[in-house]
């Protein structure tokens, strides 16, 4: 159960909704489908009527994608993702959680099993039949983007990768794309910040919950993401920073699992979430203090730069924008659109892809318009919905930095 | 130190004050960042930009009444900024909104004339300069109007609106021609969205040509699209061959956003930066200059170091001033002293919803150039800004943009007198 107090403080916020409807305007997923009445129905308006212990019937706001988009546009403050959130947990604790849900949001559980046969689980999920079949048993939708397997994991190259003697400790938490689809992105990130004079350490981690937050597993996700600060707190009592590529779960460490899952009593949490950086904000600091290397070597290409939800909920801005303006012959398309659609787990849902392709439409179609031919975004999940809805490449930004600086 | 970030200027509020200031600075040279804690108010704003309606009479030519009103009120923002300010401004808007980034979105009017435009009720409201996309619903010409209702459109009653216009004196109709959306209720955000693809609107064209009859100028509500809104008034006029014109509509109002979509691409053209969702949470001052913000980002807080700080946080209706349960009023934000409170003893509020409010001209104390009261370097804007009843004079668009684009000015007056030296 959630603490009362916790959620009482949430639904404190709600007093100064003024029902201006600026969250409306900022949702991806109210503007594609009736399903989800949207951020101010569901959220402050709703939870007038949500009187704790009651029964919750309201399927509607499981429709929510959980982006935050409404939170950050709010100007008045009020919690209203956070708010739906908690609504969801409650509806899903009346209803049940379907096992797709349970399964899809273990994203440790899945890499383990599937890293070891990856040519097989990747030629699998690549064949039309087991796709059917895994919409029909259990419910991932059947066109819906999946990760390839890397066959080997970031931590295994890691333990083997000979760092620098000297240099500005620094702690990677790599989040669980970088581990099993996207090693090689991780050895760019330790490369630029070894750069960058960094000695990187890769401390024992796992997941940090957040999928199985946002499916409303709240007890499973607390479960995660308080493992993972209890790994990482030790290495970080002496000041040291934590650097992240994954900006979504970067984002439960600094603030999710604090305001959604209700954990601010938490000690090593409380520690590790002030002391988290996503990648690019780090470098930003770095470069404002006349310490980031400039040494780039032109990029003769042209890029667009989505800055995915969970990104914008780092609420830091768009340091990406200001580090990839220093490459030289670097053309940079910043896009507007508000969210590609996916949602971490939420767009491969049979009931919800489609959503996700109408919220992420937008999006496809600037990139289509920008003339770049790549897409640099800061969320694995995000790159893998841009790569499906453009046909285009999608890297992390920090992967752009790493070839300017020909590492 | 981690965490903190230096700029020549950072701005505090993303609404027309804010993104002016910010965008003219940026394009002065300036290395700038807006701070905010949420969207600005340009998502509930009609998009016009009224300098002077009411003075208290309705103005006609604001030119000519705008000298009169500054002397009546030396203490408006009006007064401060001088008379000479507004219509540059006006034109650098106006300028920025066809040839900024975004597909032409074009202006029209300016201080000689008011336009007289119907709100969604039918009602005249006076305004200086206003999206070509309005113009032709000036209530001065009594050519007739056939007013659209869209019925998922539940917060636009074309039968209300055009028995007001009937009221005054303008000959109008209603008639309604529904928009599928797929659900029963629509905001004007979705039929907007709609009408940005070209093929849709053709249709709805054809459908909407078959109901208008000769001689009438067709009203709707502001749905023509937020991608490129000219163009698609544009084609929707050539296609009914006549005269179309949108009327604001209640938030989210979709000429509201055009501004600040546009706004915000020239900022960001210019190479200003922008921050949401952070809520200044302290300041860092040295003597009498704010030489840093704190504000609120997820785990950690980040400083941010400026030179000058531009204040365009609003006033009462943002919540950037509070009037406290001690019957004591607080700009929230930097902590700034007041103008305008009324006295110990004196009456706060007075009976009568439209009435004269006494608490209506709070806002920060400034002096003749600005700058907030006790400081060197923090200019203010906008509607913290004291002095002015914009809802009864009909200027808060005005006072915004007028005073967004001074303080930019002045900013960039003293960075060069500091290059000099």
């Amino acid at each position: 159960m959630i603490e009362d107090l916790f959620h009482e403080e949430l639904r404190a916020s709600l007093d100064h909704c003024i029902k201006c409807t600026i969250c409306e305007t900022a949702c991806p997923v109210s503007n594609v489908t009736p399903l989800f009445p949207g951020p101010k129905y569901a959220g402050p308006q709703a939870e007038r009527f949500r009187a704790q212990g009651e029964p919750q019937d309201e399927w509607s706001v499981d429709y929510c994608s959980g982006c935050g988009l409404c939170t950050m546009s709010c100007p008045q403050g009020v919690k209203i993702a956070e708010l739906n959130a908690h609504a969801r947990y409650a509806v899903k604790q009346r209803k049940g959680v379907p096992l797709r849900d349970r399964l899809i949001t273990r994203p440790t559980v899945l890499g383990r099993l599937g890293t070891p046969v990856a040519p097989l689980a990747n030629a699998t999920l690549k064949l039309r039949p087991a796709r059917v079949l895994a919409e029909r048993l259990l419910g991932i939708h059947r066109d819906a983007p999946m990760p390839k397997f890397a066959g080997r994991r970031f931590r295994t190259w890691a333990r083997r990768h000979q760092p620098p003697s000297t240099g500005t400790k620094i702690v990677y938490f790599h989040g669980c794309g970088t581990e099993y689809y996207e090693p090689e992105a991780g050895e760019k990130v330790v490369a630029v910040l070894e750069h960058n004079g960094y000695r990187v350490e890769v401390p024992d981690q796992d997941c940090c919950g957040l999928p199985l937050q946002s499916s409303g597993l709240f007890e499973d996700a607390r479960k995660y993401v308080k493992r993972l600060a209890r790994a990482l707190a030790p290495h970080v009592r002496d000041g040291t920073l934590i650097v992240g590529n994954a900006t979504s779960c970067t984002l439960m460490l600094k603030r999710e699992a604090r305001e959604i899952l209700g954990l601010q009593d938490d000690p090593d949490l409380a520690l590790v979430s002030r002391q988290t950086y996503d990648i690019c904000e780090l470098l930003l600091g770095l470069h404002d203090r006349g310490e980031l290397r400039t040494d780039f070597q032109p990029v003769e290409d042209i890029v667009a730069y989505h800055a995915p939800c969970q990104q914008q909920g780092h609420w830091m801005g768009k340091p990406a924008l200001e580090l990839l303006a220093l490459i030289p012959g670097l053309e940079v398309r910043e896009l507007n659109a508000r969210c590609c659609g996916i949602a971490g787990t939420y767009g491969l849902k049979r009931e919800k892809y489609q959503i996700a392709m109408d919220a992420g439409a937008d999006l496809f179609g600037q990139v289509e318009a920008s003339g770049a031919r790549i897409v640099a975004c800061d969320s694995e999940t995000c790159r893998w919905m841009i790569e499906h809805g453009t046909h285009r490449p999608s890297v992390h930004p920090v992967e752009l930095l790493h070839q300017a600086y020909g590492l | 130190m981690n965490g903190s970030l230096h700029y020549d200027v950072v701005v505090l509020g993303l609404g027309v004050a804010g993104l002016t200031a910010a965008t003219r600075l940026a394009e002065g040279g300036a290395r700038v960042c807006v701070l905010a804690k949420g969207v600005g108010s340009t998502h509930l704003a009609p998009g016009t930009v009224d300098v002077l309606g009411y003075d208290p009479e309705r103005v006609e030519e604001p030119a000519a009444a705008i000298p009169r009103f500054i002397a009546a009120h030396p203490d408006h923002p009006y007064a401060l900024i001088g008379a000479d300010a507004i219509a540059p401004a006006l034109e650098w808007f106006a300028a920025t909104l066809e040839h900024g980034p975004q597909p032409a979105y074009r202006y029209t009017g300016g201080l000689e004339r008011n336009h007289l435009l119907p709100t969604a009720v039918g009602v005249a409201r006076p305004s200086a300069l206003v999206p070509q996309t309005m113009a032709g619903g000036d209530m001065r010409s009594n050519e007739p109007v056939c007013v659209v209702g869209i019925p998922v459109l539940r917060d636009f009653y074309a039968a209300l609106c055009a028995g007001n216009l009937r009221n005054a004196g303008v000959p109008a109709r209603a008639i309604e021609v529904d928009i599928d959306v797929g659900r029963v209720e629509a905001n004007s955000l979705l039929l907007a969205r709609r009408l940005d693809d070209p093929s849709f609107r053709a249709a709805f064209a054809a459908r909407l040509a078959l109901l208008v009859r000769p001689g009438e100028r067709v009203a709707l509500p502001a749905i023509l699209g937020l991608r490129d809104p000219f163009g698609a008034w544009s084609d929707l006029e050539r296609r009914l061959a006549r005269p179309v014109f949108e009327i604001p509509t209640l938030p989210p109002s979709t000429p509201g956003m055009r501004v600040y979509d546009a706004l915000v691409a020239a900022l960001r053209a210019a190479g200003g930066r922008i921050v949401l969702g952070a809520e200044v949470l302290d300041v860092e001052r040295s003597g009498e200059r704010v030489t840093s913000v704190r504000a609120h980002s997820s785990g950690h807080d980040t400083v941010y170091g400026a030179r000058w700080v531009v204040l365009a946080t609003g006033g009462f209706g943002s919540g950037a001033i509070e009037l406290g349960s001690d019957w004591q009023a607080r700009e929230k934000v930097l902590g700034l002293a007041l103008r305008g409170m009324p006295g110990p003893g004196e009456p706060r509020f007075t009976a009568g919803y439209f009435g004269p409010q006494p608490m209506s001209p709070v806002g920060v104390a400034v002096d003749s150039s600005l700058l907030a009261e006790g400081t060197e370097n923090v200019f203010v804007a906008g509607a913290a800004l004291p002095g002015s009843v914009p809802w009864r004079e009909g200027s808060g668009e005005g006072i915004a943009l007028a005073s967004g684009h001074f303080v930019a000015q002045a900013v960039l007056e003293r960075e060069g007198a500091t290059a000099t030296a």
